[in-house]
């Protein structure tokens, strides 16, 4: 084990979708800038694109929709809590990059005369669209990073991102999850791309890496940025989606929605609408999986056999492509049977829901020199997409930041705290192990914060989290890798406290079941028309309160207002 | 306090017959998410060291052999 130190302008943390976009885009911005991009995985196959992706959720592609048309389906998606000029920022981005990404070698679907293929999923708009060979996407990416001849570091875990006097980005921190060596990055500025807090909740399989994301993506950054002295945004708007049971992947009703393909309750009849994933759609899944009328299923035996063949391969050499082999363990036909969904444990994410590290229009959060982009940051509904627009913001922006500051001054305090912090499993020889924090502490999430919320298990789950916090002291690690694991328990503690608190301030009910708060069953305006900002308190604690609502600039009617809550099929409807 | 291990059967298979790490191939090793695969010292083999899957294949996808082979783990399965 040895301390590395290096010097770089700009480090990008995480180089999963959003991570590589800003490194690139740095590096055009300003050839000479120092562009280091770090992962704890391999950039070649890391993050939620790993294996490529099904298709674009959210083109926002002329012809088809405006960028006013999408920040209003936003907005009312996600019960006005929206800055929306950071939607906005996104939106007018979307088609450049589609551009972009088109001339770099993505295949996108396209019609006979060439144009984009856009399809409707959403509850008023058209913003699919499908990339039936999406699978490309990460060797793409690669090309681009050595083109541009960003450097890079793989397998290094990071852990936190230290600041100078004036709560400006100094240097970032970490270790290497092979041989425990500790990295001090002295940098001007830091993009956090960490992707969702997606091992906070424990799936049901009980399985602890049978999450919905990518487990590398355990909620590191949104700790990092709170350690940081960073604010991070409406944190109680949760993630929770709709997946095949136990596998805990997409179906996809997105893929297979424009097919005829729909969700549907077990006598076979669809319930929603709009298979569009927002959190009141969530809360009829979970109404339907509760009530008389569940288990829920992902309906297609109804299609014609092309149809389905074409289904399988997308679904099948795609994004999550084990899906073919677990339905086929299962003697799952979709020909035959519908398929079983159920709803995930939660999770902070950006990409599919609100939750994450405050960022405005720029990409930047409250740290001076510090940017966020994708999953983990705050702007709603992004997806990968969205991911990738922001990360060529925050790269941009950031290798302007890095034109106007020097490099700060380092606090020899903090680096030996925080190794000692890295190496303390290490040095132990007995104790607790990763695997036991980890697994309790995300037992008691589902057991206490899985909605619907009620105050008194919060309180319940606060008090159980302190205990553990004590017990993660004796935490021992074998080796580099355990190591990783003992380090992300800390993150995922974080998360789960950062979850409960950030619930229990906000005393309303909103966004459907991401939101249900027993105790507050109704929506709130007149007082919860507003973010809630979760941030570190000069004692060290976590700390709430209220930020208004930027004015919007694109106005919304009363009637589209409520578009969202009105996604329950007519109870007296024909089943389609 | 003693630390056991307990066994669990794991959802990687490579089959050593066809693995080639003993003319220097990590690719699985180098592609998984996770960290979890590792060439063993002795056998000059690669293996699943970490039961801690996200059953996403680049590891059987990357392999220049077709000696990696992912079940869904069991809990899930
Ligand atoms: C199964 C699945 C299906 C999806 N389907 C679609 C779809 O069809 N269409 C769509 O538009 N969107 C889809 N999404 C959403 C989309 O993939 C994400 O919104 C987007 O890829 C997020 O990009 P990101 O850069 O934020 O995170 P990621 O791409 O996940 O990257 C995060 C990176 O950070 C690294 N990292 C994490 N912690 C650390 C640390 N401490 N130190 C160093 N590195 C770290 C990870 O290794 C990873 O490489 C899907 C997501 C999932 C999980
Ligand atoms: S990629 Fe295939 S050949 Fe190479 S080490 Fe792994 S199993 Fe062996
Ligand atoms: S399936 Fe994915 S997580 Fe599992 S060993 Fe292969 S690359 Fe690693």
């Amino acid at each position: 084990m040895k301390r590395i130190d290096l010097e770089f302008d700009l480090v990008v943390i995480g180089g999963g979708t959003g991570g590589p976009m800003a490194a690139v885009k740095a590096k055009e911005k300003n050839p000479k800038l120092r562009v280091l991009l770090v992962d704890k995985a391999n950039v070649k196959r890391s993050g939620a694109i790993s294996m490529g992706m099904d298709g674009l959720n959210n083109a926002v592609i002329p012809g088809h929709a405006t960028p006013e048309q999408y920040v209003k389906e936003i907005t009312i998606a996600n019960d006005g809590i929206v800055d929306q000029e950071a939607v906005m920022a996104y939106a007018a981005n979307s088609f450049d990059m589609i551009n972009q990404l088109d001339q770099w070698g993505v295949k996108f679907e396209k019609d006979e005369t060439g144009d984009y293929a856009v399809r409707k999923v959403h509850h008023l708009g058209s913003y699919v669209l499908p990339m039936p060979e999406g699978h490309h996407m990460k060797k793409i990416l690669y090309r681009q990073l050595k083109k541009a001849r960003v450097e890079v570091t793989n397998r290094v875990v990071v852990t936190r991102v230290l600041t100078g006097a004036d709560g400006e980005v100094v240097a970032v921190m970490g270790f290497d999850c092979r041989t425990a060596d500790t990295y001090v990055i002295r940098t001007k500025a830091a993009v956090l791309c960490t992707g969702a807090a997606g091992r906070i909740g424990l799936p049901a399989s009980g399985y602890l890496m049978g999450t919905y994301e990518n487990p590398t993506n355990c909620g590191d950054g949104h700790a990092m940025a709170y350690h940081a002295g960073a604010d991070l945004a409406n944190l109680e708007c949760f993630q929770i989606n709709p997946l095949i049971k136990d596998y805990n992947g997409p179906a996809c009703a997105y893929v297979t929605g424009p097919f005829g393909g729909f969700t549907a309750n077990s006598k076979g009849e669809r319930f929603i609408e709009c298979d569009y994933w927002s959190g009141q759609m969530m809360m009829e899944f979970y109404n339907e999986l509760e009530g008389g009328n569940g288990p829920v299923f992902l309906k297609l035996d109804h299609l014609a056999e092309e149809t389905i063949q074409e289904i399988e391969t997308i679904l099948h050499t795609n994004e999550r492509p084990s899906r073919g082999r677990f339905h086929e363990k299962r003697g799952n036909d979709y020909r035959k049977q519908m398929v079983e969904m159920h709803i995930s444990e939660i999770g902070f994410c950006s990409g599919h829901s609100a939750s994450g590290i405050h960022t405005n229009a720029m990409g930047e959060t409250s740290v001076p020199g510090l940017y966020a982009a994708g999953d983990c940051a705050s702007v709603p509904h992004n997806y990968m997409l969205g991911a990738f627009v922001y990360g060529r913001l925050c790269g941009e922006n950031a290798a302007a930041y890095c034109a106007g500051h020097g490099q700060g001054v380092i606090d020899a305090g903090d680096v030996a705290a925080e190794e000692r912090r890295i190496l303390a499993p290490l040095g132990r020889t007995d104790g607790l192990t990763p695997y036991q924090i980890e697994y309790k502490t995300r037992r008691l999430v589902n057991d206490y914060l899985q909605p619907p919320k009620i105050t008194r298990k919060y309180e319940i789950a606060l008090r159980r989290f302190d205990e553990i916090r004590e017990d993660a002291e004796s935490m021992f690690a074998a080796n580099p890798h355990e190591l990783m694991r003992a380090m992300e328990a800390h993150s995922i503690l974080d998360c789960a406290e950062m979850a409960a608190r950030a619930s229990m301030f906000r005393t309303e009910s909103r966004w459907g079941l991401y939101h249900y708060f027993l105790d507050h069953p109704e929506r709130d305006d007149e007082n919860w028309f507003c973010h809630s900002l979760l941030s570190k308190s000069a004692e060290g604690r976590m700390q709430m309160r209220k930020k208004a609502i930027e004015p919007y600039i694109v106005p919304i009617d009363e009637e589209e207002r409520s578009a969202y809550q009105r996604l329950r099929v007519a109870h007296n409807a024909e089943a389609a | 306090m003693t630390i056991a291990t307990t066994q669990t059967q794991v959802p990687v298979n490579v089959d050593n017959d066809k693995c080639i790490a003993e003319k220097g191939c990590t690719v699985c090793v180098d592609v998984c998410p996770l960290d979890v695969l590792a060439i063993d010292m002795l056998t000059k083999k690669a293996f699943m060291k970490f039961d801690e899957c996200w059953y996403c294949l680049p590891c059987e996808t990357d392999c220049p052999t077709g000696a990696v082979s992912v079940s869904i783990p069991y809990l899930l399965r």
